[in-house]
């Protein structure tokens, strides 16, 4: 178990480089990327089985991203843990890039499914639990999910087949921003009482701060000990966590901050001072 | 003047056929792997008996996954599956998937490159009574238009079963289109079948009928037809729509120099719009398709439809001479 304190600076790390690959890359998806890093950094430092030698190795737990668009946290979490090359982030959507404008299995080591078409990503997880169940491997799997991306009719057919299939090898993590694209999720298409939602279709649930590390893991680890359903874990967040002008903002959504002075305020925000364009000649620990 | 390929080892059709529906070969092809292959689960949403995947479901109860009435995420459960290693037969009506599932295809499976194989059954207009909402026209376009994916749409109930085999040993998507009427069995267990080859059925010069299909029987009676009056012409089965079998098609165009393709689906985007796109780049001859004019079908019985919407041996030969006329 990595120190919460540790894993608090390994977070801060990650938002910085959400926002300097972003920057680089000159449009993306800034609001989800920041509401999902501890979502993120507690299951893959703390929680995932897992060897970026060796992506495909048969005994890991699985992580999907369902919701796609907010693949910077996650190439910045598997470039950090050592899937591939920290400098593959500024690579990010140019031309020939491992790293897709949304996750291709077949480009980027560590991301197990190809996603950006919103409501399929539960329903691939738990194929997934129900193929490692069915042949006896032990292993987990975690799927985070927007929660816009609940509106989605496939992702309750979902959870219909895990919790007819006893997947208690699945664990589903909702990043609850409260924000999509057109507004509060409340007003476009509400979702309350989504905890009630998912225990009304026989999943385990628990509803946590997004953004404390310690209760992220101990939700994990219950999650492990339950012996018949599957989890859903609702994460509160905040859309653009970490960043003050991005802080609960929809338009922030589908935006990058620009290069210059405005990223260089966004890491401001986050506690760096180093011009923003040398986070991209140092390595991860490097903090100017 | 041509005649049925010693090769082909068809049944001698002319003396009567024996009608089997080709989901009966999808089943009698999923019990084989089920024996044979422990890396085979079969997949249902709520349709096993008329899929016949309720074969497996009774001999091999723990091969069999119900998913309910949940295409989509069927579907996207079936990628889950195959990245463990399994290979999943997803079985539901065209419409049902090709349709409402195309997304889950498109995105999560062939951009993915996912294992899996699709049973698309209660293809085609002869479906019948059940009407429009059940008869699946449009699957060839909607699946072929897909990078990596393969699709077949076997003639009778043996090649059916070869296909579902085949499709176990292929990595990749593939979508194989039944029919749910009893059609004439006219292949044998000999008669040779290549995935992305198609067989030529009956050698002749005047005219190539391009079939798929239920269709290819039509086909041959067509051209038995056309022989009285003179008219010799090669009969080809394309079960393979994607990848076409671009040699052989255009080699027919370039000996016969007219084509007349015939299919149970839309004429837009189907196996006659694969031939035409072949044929208008690489050799251009007279060409016809014979298929549903851009229409909705209707209930009735699954001969009365053929006969309505002009897919019969008749239809066919009369396009073989609307062809015939234009070659100069």
């Amino acid at each position: 178990m990595v120190d919460t304190k540790e894993l608090e600076e390994v977070s801060r790390k990650i938002r910085r480089d959400i926002m300097v690959m972003l920057a680089e890359a000159g449009s993306g998806h800034s609001g989800g990327s920041l509401s999902a890093t501890e979502i993120m950094v507690s299951l893959f430092w703390n929680v995932l089985r897992h060897d970026p030698e060796n992506p495909d190795w048969e005994e890991r737990d699985w992580f999907v991203l369902s919701k796609g668009h907010a693949c910077p946290v996650l190439y910045a979490v598997l470039a950090a843990r050592g899937f591939f090359p920290r400098k593959e982030l500024w690579t990010l959507r140019k031309l020939d890039t491992i790293l897709q404008g949304h996750p291709h299995r077949l480009k980027t080591p560590g991301v197990e499914f190809s996603a950006g078409s919103l409501g399929q990503g539960l329903s691939l997880a738990s194929g997934v639990a129900m193929g490692l169940k069915r042949q006896g491997n032990p292993g987990n799997v975690y799927v985070l999910m927007g929660d816009g991306e609940q509106n989605e009719g496939a992702i309750w057919e979902a959870g219909m087949t895990a919790a007819q299939y006893d997947l208690d090898n699945l664990c589903g993590i909702c990043d609850r921003n409260y924000l999509m694209i057109d507004g509060n999720t409340e007003e476009v298409m509400g979702l309350d009482p989504l905890a009630d939602k998912w225990r009304a279709f026989g999943w385990q649930v628990f509803e946590i701060d997004g953004h404390d590390l310690r209760q992220m893991t101990y939700a994990y680890e219950r999650f492990q000990l339950e012996k018949k359903r599957p989890t859903m874990i609702i994460a509160n967040t905040i859309k653009g966590k970490g960043v003050s002008f991005m802080e609960n903002q929809a338009d922030w959504h589908g935006a990058p901050p620009k290069k210059g002075e405005q990223v260089q305020q966004a890491l401001g925000d986050l506690g760096f001072t180093a011009p923003w364009e040398d986070f991209k000649k140092h390595d991860f620990d490097w903090v100017g | 003047m041509g005649d049925i390929r010693e090769e082909a080892r068809l049944v001698d059709y002319r003396k009567g056929v024996e009608e089997v529906p080709s989901r009966d070969g999808y089943g009698h092809g999923l019990l084989w792997l089920c024996e044979n292959d422990e890396r085979v689960v079969v997949c249902d949403a709520d349709l096993a008996k008329s899929t016949r995947t309720i074969w497996v479901r009774d001999k091999y109860p723990e091969k069999f996954i119900d998913f309910g009435i949940a295409e989509q995420d069927m579907l996207a459960e079936a990628g889950g599956l195959s990245r463990t290693g399994l290979v999943p037969f997803v079985t539901t009506y065209g419409v049902f998937v090709a349709g409402r599932a195309w997304d889950q295809i498109r995105t999560s499976i062939c951009y993915g490159e996912l294992n899996v194989k699709i049973g698309g059954a209660h293809g085609g207009i002869s479906v019948g009574p059940d009407g429009p909402t059940h008869q699946s026209l449009e699957e060839i376009p909607l699946m072929r238009v897909l990078p990596g994916m393969t699709l077949v749409v076997p003639t009778d109930a043996h090649e059916a079963k070869k296909a579902t085999i085949w499709a176990a040993s292929h990595e990749g998507p593939v979508y194989l289109r039944f029919g749910r009427e009893g059609v004439p069995v006219i292949t044998t267990e000999e008669t040779p079948f290549t995935v992305g080859r198609a067989e030529v059925y009956r050698d002749g010069d005047d005219v190539a009928i391009i079939a798929c299909g239920p269709l290819v029987y039509e086909a041959l009676v067509a051209a038995d037809a056309l022989a009285k009056d003179g008219v010799d012409a090669r009969v080809i089965n394309c079960h393979t729509i994607k990848p076409l079998d671009v040699d052989t098609i255009v080699t027919a165009a370039k000996e016969c120099g007219a084509v007349v393709t015939a299919e149970e689906a839309q004429v837009y985007g189907g196996l006659g719009g694969c031939v035409a796109e072949v044929l208008c780049q690489q050799h251009p001859v007279p060409m016809r398709i014979v298929g549903i004019e851009d229409v909705f079908g209707e209930s009735g019985s699954p001969r009365e439809l053929l006969d309505r919407y002009g897919m019969n041996s008749g239809n066919i030969a009369a396009k073989v001479k609307e062809v015939i006329a234009m070659k100069s």
